[in-house]
This record gives C-alpha cells, sequence and structure tokens, in this order.
C-alpha cells in the first residue's frame, strides 16, 4: 500500500474546458440525471400499472396528461414534460458518449483532430436525437 | 502489503482500491443498456396510446416482461457501478463515503426490485380485461 495523501481525480476548475472534457463530464452529469431521475418515473410508471386502472390514472394525472384535475396537476405535467425532454437529451448524449467511450477503450480515436470532431458530434447528436424523438411523440400525441 | 514487488506496490491505490471487475460489468451492462433502451424506446413509440389498457396488456406478454425485467436489473447494476464512481471520485472523507455507497447500493437494488415485482404482477395475474 503507497501513502494515503495521493491525489483524487477529478479537478475540474483547473482544467481547460474543450470538446473531450466537456463530454466527458457532460457523460457523468447525463448518467446522474438518468439515475436519479429517469429511473424513479420509470418504476413509479411500472408500479402504477402494476397496481390497476386507478392508479395508473393518477399517475397519467401527475405526469403525463392533467385531463380534468387541473390545478396542481396542470403544473407538475408541465414540470414532467420538461424533465422528460431533459432525461430524453440525457440519455442520447449518455448512449453517444458512452460509445464514444467504448471505442477510446478499444485504444481507437486518440488523435487529436478525430477526438475533438467525435467528442462535438456527441452533442450535435444527442440534440437532433432528442429533437426528432420530441418531434415523433408530439406527431403520434403519445404526450396527452 | 508488499515491500518489495511491483504488483505489491500498485495494488489498492486509487479512490476505490480495485478495478478491473468494476470497469468490465460497467461495460457490460452498457451494452445490455444500449440494446434494451433501444428495444424500449421503439416499443413506447409504436404503441397506440400510453393508456393503462395498452400498457397493462403491453407488459403482461412474456416478450415485452422478460426485456423489461432485463432492463431494469442492467439500468440499475450499471447505474449503481456509475454512481459508486461519482462518489468515490467526488466524497473525499471516508466518514461520508461509506454512508453514501451503502445509500447507493439500497437505491439501485431497491428500483430494480420494485421494478421487477411490478413486471411480474402484470404479467403472472395478467392485465384487466
Amino acid at each position: 500500500m503507497a501513502g494515503a495523501n495521493r491525489p483524487l481525480s477529478p479537478h475540474l476548475q483547473i482544467w481547460k474546458w474543450g470538446p473531450a472534457m466537456a463530454a466527458s463530464i457532460a457523460h457523468r452529469a447525463t448518467g446522474t440525471i438518468l439515475a436519479l431521475v429517469g429511473i424513479p418515473v420509470l418504476v413509479w410508471w411500472l408500479l402504477a400499472a402494476a397496481a390497476g386502472a386507478e392508479s395508473y390514472g393518477t399517475f397519467r394525472t401527475w405526469v403525463i396528461d392533467a385531463g380534468e384535475a387541473g390545478g396542481l396537476a396542470v403544473l407538475t405535467t408541465i414540470l414532467f414534460k420538461l424533465a422528460a425532454i431533459v432525461v430524453a437529451w440525457s440519455f442520447f448524449q449518455h448512449m453517444l458518449s458512452g460509445l464514444r467511450h467504448l471505442v477510446l477503450d478499444m485504444g481507437a480515436g486518440y488523435e487529436l483532430k478525430a477526438n475533438r470532431t467525435v467528442a462535438l458530434l456527441t452533442f450535435v447528436g444527442s440534440i437532433i436525437l432528442t429533437l426528432l424523438l420530441v418531434a415523433f411523440v408530439a406527431m403520434r400525441g403519445l404526450g396527452s | 502489503m508488499g515491500n518489495g514487488t511491483q504488483i505489491g506496490r500498485v495494488r489498492g491505490l486509487g479512490s476505490a482500491k480495485e478495478g478491473a471487475h468494476h470497469w468490465i460489468a460497467q461495460r457490460l451492462t452498457a451494452i445490455g443498456n444500449l440494446l434494451l433502451m433501444l428495444w424500449f424506446i421503439g416499443s413506447l413509440l409504436v404503441m397506440p396510446d400510453l393508456s393503462y389498457a395498452s400498457v397493462s396488456q403491453w407488459l403482461s406478454s412474456p416478450l415485452a416482461a422478460v426485456p423489461m425485467i432485463l432492463l431494469l436489473v442492467s439500468t440499475c447494476w450499471h447505474l449503481r457501478l456509475g454512481l459508486q464512481v461519482f462518489i468515490e471520485d467526488y466524497v473525499h472523507e471516508a466518514s461520508g463515503k461509506l454512508p453514501l455507497l451503502i445509500l447507493l447500493n439500497f437505491y439501485a437494488i431497491g428500483a430494480a426490485a420494485l421494478g421487477t415485482f411490478a413486471v411480474l404482477k402484470l404479467a403472472f395475474t395478467g392485465a384487466a380485461a
């Protein structure tokens, strides 16, 4: 065992921002959002469905479509729609930067220019995929 | 605890004190997540609507219930590994690290267990007619 006072990663404050560093920290941030927002809503949705039509109706009223409930449910459904967009973007960003990591793990993609381009493409890709998903959900009327 | 061999000098370093198995499991679950999430998003997008009837009927089919359970296990395992690194990196005091890691284990396993139970209940007791 070596000494206890070895430096720990990462030191965000002293690094110069660049695409690779932004993709790396975005990977952590989006993973945290998926874990702490996406998963609880998914589990809530499954539990509501398992508990029966009435419970599922409550979930729908607070999360998807306030319907005739009005009041506070209107506010929460708007907040959940915003959260859904953030979670969707987080998923696509995490997926694309995760795929980038799998390539980097194989020892490829470290050339400065290629590395920078792929890091930037994860952001471009995640925004495009999020917009496509939102457009598709709106078109199909799944958000109501 | 070596004081001579090279492996003895590097063992137990870093904030996690270990690593290879964690690293491999993180990648394995990442590939599982990729396939299962694409299946899940695709399935949601082709559903007629998100009403109780559609959702409960869909989840009571084996070909939806099983991948959904696998999705819960794969993502919760993956988030346990990921948030573990997050805690190890950013929580520097051992007094805060251990309780948070315990909480994380309860959170990840609890979420997977709750979700799995919900899916099994729908699958075994059947959707409302």
